[in-house]
């Protein structure tokens, strides 16, 4: 058990920003919203998973909608004491504590203002160890954990709970409440017991992100910056660095897809790497090769001050190295991988892990 | 024969020129920035009437760029205080306004805010309609305490009508003479940023006021009675006096811009990468379509975050005076410099400290100072130095280019001496004999512009129809802001589509410019 200050949020913020994996969008207002919160109701504690008693009853706290309009019409900031006031009596039990759904953009912080307000604990886990874009992507559903009963609301006071029969049916019907609730909605998902969460949560995400977020911080404060220290904290490999040459996007669906392309320097160079998106980092070419894919995370970082980029804001020019980090274990099984592989964003490529690629590649320039 | 002035204040220099109306340089001078600033404006403006000896009463247009503004809130003086009103209540109460701000300047603007009901949704549905009695009891409680008012509404940027109702009601109860800034006119999507900037409009209205003045105070006292007067906006257009009254926020910052303008036109290029070199820094911009390209991301102004639009501009620390060190691994240049004391410091000029202007000098690039002074460092030395001065610019240029195509680089500022003529992706480097004012004569050739931002759902209306639409609203503001309408072009279309929004949401933000009238 630990404390969560000032300090903590903002490199919880930064690092939850890579594990965003492009995607996750600016968590600049999710900051602002824990920052105000702690501010007011004074800092949140973090409990371990190994903390919590396993029949202990938790809950996630998240947003829902468009990253867009969660910059112009945020948060009354009672939305989560109104959802789990109405989820525990709907339950008829209390809950213990809180978790992020994932690492990224303003759901890897809204928990902490949640936990906060409500003056009960965060949990050190989540159930992505990323981002991803839709609901179901969960390592929950991996065990068959549902996401529902889930309460929704906006800051009106409108609050709805549904009860679905599986998790692509819960992100059918909350997105739809959503769209209605102004393309923005505030929810608590996923209420789990202890001993689920022990088996089936990606751990230590918020202190993996923290440690991540401080990394970048001290190292933009030396005089030379090295990628080394990122990659010995994440434990991922340095997979190219170049120059965004072009960045293509449309919009299918309610979602981002597009390209960017980056080419070589220094040594790299005459080399091209391509990255596939759709909202999040899908998969990673080079010289045409398939060199990474989802669900291992495909970051990108600003050359000079190591600060991850999303990819809304990207453009021609900016000097980037492309990190690949591996994901959580639980990914890499055959339900795992039917949830959030290559094939379930409709790419005609199997999942190969990253450290064997990585392998595969060493192997042959010997 | 009719003439332009323009003058730029910048950090260390005031500049002004005259041109006549074929746009023909006429004079020129460079004098110290001052203090106060106006006694700068004041002495450049004589000294170019003084050397061109053109007769005052045709003098049609004045032009001035200057950092008052910008220097009022760096300086927290001068500010009015400010009641900050947004519409959103019961939305955003999470963060709220003058959140993230320093302490000291909260203070100087009274911290005076209210979060009441009203805003709007993403697609023009009310999220709460506001209620009158509530914005006059606020206002009666602000009695006395407050100079101005910062209106700012939950996705006013697409519907505006919620703040100009409240903007009425201001007027009403603390009467018509109270400025008013409402969050549509200034920024675009993105609460926070958009709010912060309305605010420091709203700050700004005493200090434009007193500049306003003090220029046209100092054009009569220099005989100049019919010209039109002008100040600079950061996107390389002008305002009205009138208009600048109302915006002050938009003067920040136009100075790189004016200096971008001017390079642009001294060279005839309308897409081009423009460095300017200082004598501690380089300021590196985009010239596309004879405007600068706009940054994309967060500003910060006084440690304060705003969207409002800048010119996309990255810094370098090289310049004249930049100070080169020998270390056991080669050379380093800057990113530190003598800055103006390079007159005594640089060896060329007696001085013990090497700079870039030295090198120059060695290599017979540049005629400054003496020869002599420098003859001791071995030639092989100076030109790997050049090298890597030129490979730094390289570098840098290349982060800015639009693509990867070689570019054109047009050379201007005091420190340009210093830059090999040939950079590594550049396919010519252009310097004129006046790029030393280049800014001065970007502020007077600048031209008038309108803006427009919508979301618009293409579900709900045909693609083209938007566009028809937001052009008819960027063309009426550029109209507002006194251009000639037969003049107007559009000069920017952006188009984004929005991930998660239903219906095929898509941002457009269009912008016109034209002549002034």
């Amino acid at each position: 058990m630990r404390y969560l200050n000032k300090q903590s949020i903002e490199d919880i913020a930064l690092g939850a920003s890579l594990l965003g994996a492009g995607g996750g969008g600016d968590p600049y207002i999710g900051k602002v919203t824990a920052l105000s919160a702690v501010e007011q109701n004074g800092p949140v504690k973090l409990l371990d998973v190994n903390e919590l008693p396993d029949d202990s009853l938790m809950i996630s706290s998240s947003m829902m909608g468009a990253p867009s309009v969660q910059v112009e019409k945020f948060l009354n900031g009672n939305e989560y004491d109104r959802l789990m006031d109405k989820l525990a009596r709907y339950l008829g039990e209390k809950f213990y504590a809180t978790f992020p759904i994932e690492a990224g953009g303003i759901n890897s912080i809204i928990p902490i203002a949640a936990a906060s307000r409500l003056g009960i604990p965060m949990v050190d886990c989540d159930s992505m160890g990323r981002a991803f874009p839709e609901l179901q992507m969960s390592t929950f559903s991996i065990y068959g954990i549902k996401a529902t009963p889930l309460a929704i609301t906006d800051e009106k006071g409108n609050i709805g709970i549904i009860d679905t029969i599986d998790n692509n049916w819960t992100e059918k019907i909350a997105r739809a409440i959503t769209d209605k609730m102004g393309a923005a909605a505030s929810v608590c998902s996923f209420p789990i017991r202890g001993r689920d969460l022990k088996k089936s949560s990606v751990r230590n995400i918020v202190t993996y992100s923290e440690n991540i977020g401080k990394t970048i911080r001290e190292q933009s404060k030396k005089k030379s910056i090295t990628v080394q220290a990122l990659l010995d904290v994440t434990g991922g490999y340095h997979m190219f660095s170049g120059k965004i040459t072009d960045v293509s996007r449309t919009t299918r669906s309610g979602f981002n897809y597009g390209k960017t392309v980056i080419d070589g320097i220094d040594e790299g160079k005459n080399q091209r790497a391509e990255i596939l998106f759709q909202n999040e980092n899908i998969v990673l070419k080079r010289n045409g090769k398939v060199v990474e894919t989802a669900p291992d995370l495909i970051c990108l970082v600003d050359l000079e001050t190591l600060t991850p980029m999303t990819n809304e804001g990207l453009k021609y020019g900016k000097r980037v190295h492309i990190l690949g980090l591996p994901c959580d274990p639980k990914w890499r099984t055959p339900k795992g991988i039917e949830l959030v592989g290559p094939r379930y964003f409709g790419y005609d490529i199997d999942y190969v892990e990253l450290e064997k690629l990585m392998e595969e590649k060493n192997k042959r320039s010997f | 024969m009719n003439y332009r002035i323009g003058i730029d204040v910048g950090g260390t220099n005031t500049d002004a020129v005259i041109l006549d109306d074929q746009f023909h340089l006429l004079a020129k001078q460079k004098s110290h920035t001052s203090q106060d600033i106006e006694a700068g404006i004041r002495n450049s403006l004589h000294q170019v009437l003084e050397e061109s000896q053109i007769d005052r009463d045709q003098i049609t247009h004045v032009m001035l760029g200057t950092t008052q503004c910008t220097n009022a809130i760096v300086e927290r003086k001068r500010l009015s205080t400010v009641g900050v009103i947004r519409l959103a209540y019961p939305a955003t109460m999470s963060v709220v306004p003058y959140t993230a701000w320093p302490e000291d300047l909260k203070e100087v603007l009274s911290g005076q805010y209210k979060v009441i009901h009203g805003g709007y949704e993403f697609n023009g549905e009310v999220l709460s309609e506001i209620n009158e009695s509530e914005i006059r009891d606020l206002l009666h409680s602000w009695k006395g305490k407050i100079d101005t008012v910062a209106v700012i509404g939950v996705f006013s940027s697409l519907k505006d009508d919620q703040e100009k109702q409240v903007e009425t009601i201001v007027h009403q109860e603390l009467g018509e003479q109270i400025p008013v800034s409402l969050s549509c006119e200034i920024g675009s999507l993105g609460l926070i940023e958009r709010e912060n900037a309305t605010i420091l409009n709203s700050a700004l209205f005493g200090v434009i006021k007193t500049t306003a003045q003090g220029f046209e105070h100092a054009l009569i006292a220099e005989g100049i009675h019919h010209a039109q007067i002008y100040l600079c906006q950061n996107d390389g257009t002008l305002m009205s006096l009138s208009f600048a009254r109302k915006f002050p926020i938009f003067t920040i910052a136009c100075g790189p811009t004016n200096s971008i303008r001017g390079a642009s036109y001294l060279s005839k290029l309308q897409n081009a990468v423009v460095l300017d070199v200082g004598g501690t820094t380089s300021d590196i911009g985009v010239i596309n379509k004879g405007f600068p390209r706009q940054s994309s991301t967060a500003v910060e102004i006084g440690g304060i975050r705003t969207n409002f639009r800048m010119p996309d501009i990255i810094s370098i620390g090289l310049g004249g005076g930049s100070i080169i060190r020998k270390t056991d691994k080669g050379y380093t240049i800057g990113p530190d410099s003598v800055g103006y004391q390079i007159t005594e410091k640089a060896k060329v000029f007696g001085g013990n400290t090497l700079t870039t202007t030295d090198i120059a000098v060695r290599l017979g690039k540049a005629e400054v100072g003496n020869q002599q002074f420098i003859a001791d460092l071995p030639i092989e030395d100076a030109e790997q130095i050049y090298k890597q001065v030129g490979s730094t610019v390289a570098a840098a240029i290349d982060r800015m280019k639009n693509s990867a195509e070689e570019i054109q680089v047009i050379l201007v500022g005091g420190g340009s001496i210093v830059v090999p003529s040939k950079i590594d992706g550049v396919s010519k480097i252009i310097r004129d004999e006046n790029g030393d004012v280049a800014n001065a004569i970007g502020a007077c050739i600048s031209q008038v512009s309108g803006q427009y931002e919508k979301i618009y759902i293409y579900d709900e209306i045909q693609r083209e129809d938007a566009m028809q639409d937001a052009k008819y609203h960027a063309v009426n503001q550029a109209i507002k802001a006194g251009a000639q309408k037969e003049s107007i072009q559009t000069v920017d279309v952006e188009e984004v589509p929005l991930a998660y929004y239903p219906g095929n949401a898509n941002r457009i933000r269009i912008k016109v410019v034209g002549d002034l009238s």
